[in-house]
């Protein structure tokens, strides 16, 4: 794959058959998942157990796409690492950054009660 | 200055600088990707931490404010509390009045899914130097990738002009619609957040719009063939998919959580 030569020779010949299987087979599990995420949000009272199923589904989806479609799975070590742990740091600024607000509205409703 | 050069490059008997393969003089590819490629992934995770704070941002605001509580079926809209998605995107264009909880939202998800996945298959066709293929699924791609920025123009343009009843604001007025300073709907952020979160994402699409283009229009002049590869489609790929995962990430977050 990185040997790309910048001049190497116009292929010539028969054009190999597609393999497209396991892109199919990609979309049909992001179809899946956002079908099982509509279900949910109709049938499912509305509440934090419900939030979760739907963050967790998120990061399923989000998995498959950078995996299989952004092909990371298929790279070395060092360049998944490299991408995911800024990713996961951002996790923890999203957790922190949710909590303050909730604090902060505490504390403008509840300061005088 | 200029003898030296064009005796360095037109002399058959000049020698070249021998490449240089040491560990820490440059012979080494640690992560087996292009140039190209790898810078690629360095903005997509800095773009990613753009978008990343946009979601951090809607999710302390969201927290400031009061939640509505009780039954789901009784919920007005009110300055007072965050609305609840649903109540919030329930239009479909054509069907006038009728209540389709997060139906236009959901087509809009599956038309980027699919653009993602014609975007997969151009590429993998790149892979094996088929043009017509590169071409076919590039069209498909700049065809379900335009469909999903009109989409969302639909949607913008409903949640600007608002429902017919409105709703009576803290002064008595009634207001219909959205814009920067209030809205309907809810607290004044809520619909700033929405319009820059979903604006930021569109504008994302419509430069990948941009880029599919003048990729196939390069495709079809064969620039591509004759450099011997397909590698800019597989870069621009990239950034395709990142698009969709930004918006699997505002769909769970704005519009199911």
């Amino acid at each position: 794959m990185a040997h790309h030569a910048a001049n190497s020779p116009v292929q010539v010949g028969e054009i190999p058959k597609p393999n497209t299987g396991w892109i199919w087979k990609t979309f049909f599990i992001l179809v899946a998942i956002t079908a099982v995420e509509f279900l949910l949000a109709f049938t499912m009272p509305a509440g934090t157990f419900r939030n979760s199923i739907f963050i967790v589904m998120t990061i399923l989806k989000a998995f498959f796409i950078v995996a299989e479609f952004m092909h990371l799975k298929h790279e070395t070590k060092a360049l998944i690492w490299t991408i995911l742990v800024p990713m996961a740091l951002l996790v923890w600024l999203l957790v922190a950054l949710v909590s303050e607000g909730s604090s902060i509205g505490e504390s403008v409703f509840n300061a005088f009660k | 200055m200029s003898t030296t050069s064009s005796t360095q490059t037109l002399s058959p008997s000049a020698t070249l600088e021998k490449p240089r393969t040491g560990t820490w003089d440059g012979g080494n590819e640690p992560f087996k990707a292009s140039y190209g490629k790898l810078m690629m992934w360095f903005f997509l995770l800095s773009d990613a931490f753009t978008f990343a704070a946009f979601l951090t941002a809607y999710g302390l605001i969201r927290h400031r404010h009061l939640a509505y509580v009780g039954n789901a079926k009784e919920f007005v809209f009110s300055t007072a509390y965050w609305p609840i998605p649903e109540k919030v995107f329930n239009a479909f264009p054509g069907f006038h009045g009728v209540d389709l909880p997060l139906a236009f939202v959901a087509l809009m998800t599956m038309i980027l899914i699919f653009s993602s996945v014609t975007m997969v298959l151009a590429v993998e066709a790149g892979q094996r130097m088929d043009k017509a293929d590169v071409q076919k699924w590039l069209l498909w791609t700049i065809l379900f990738g335009a469909t999903f920025v009109s989409c969302q123009a639909l949607e913008w343009s409903h949640f600007i002009e608002g429902t017919e009843a409105g709703t009576k604001m803290a002064d008595g007025s009634i207001f219909h619609g959205a814009n920067l300073a209030m809205n309907q709907y809810g607290p004044p952020l809520f619909g700033d957040l929405f319009f820059f979160i979903t604006g930021f994402h569109g504008t994302h699409v419509f430069s990948g719009l941009c880029l599919l283009t003048w990729s196939f229009i390069a495709t079809t002049n064969g620039t591509f063939e004759k450099r011997g590869h397909y590698e800019m489609v597989e870069k621009i790929g990239l950034y395709w998919h990142f698009v969709d995962l930004v918006w699997v990430f505002v769909f769970t977050f704005f519009y199911l959580v």
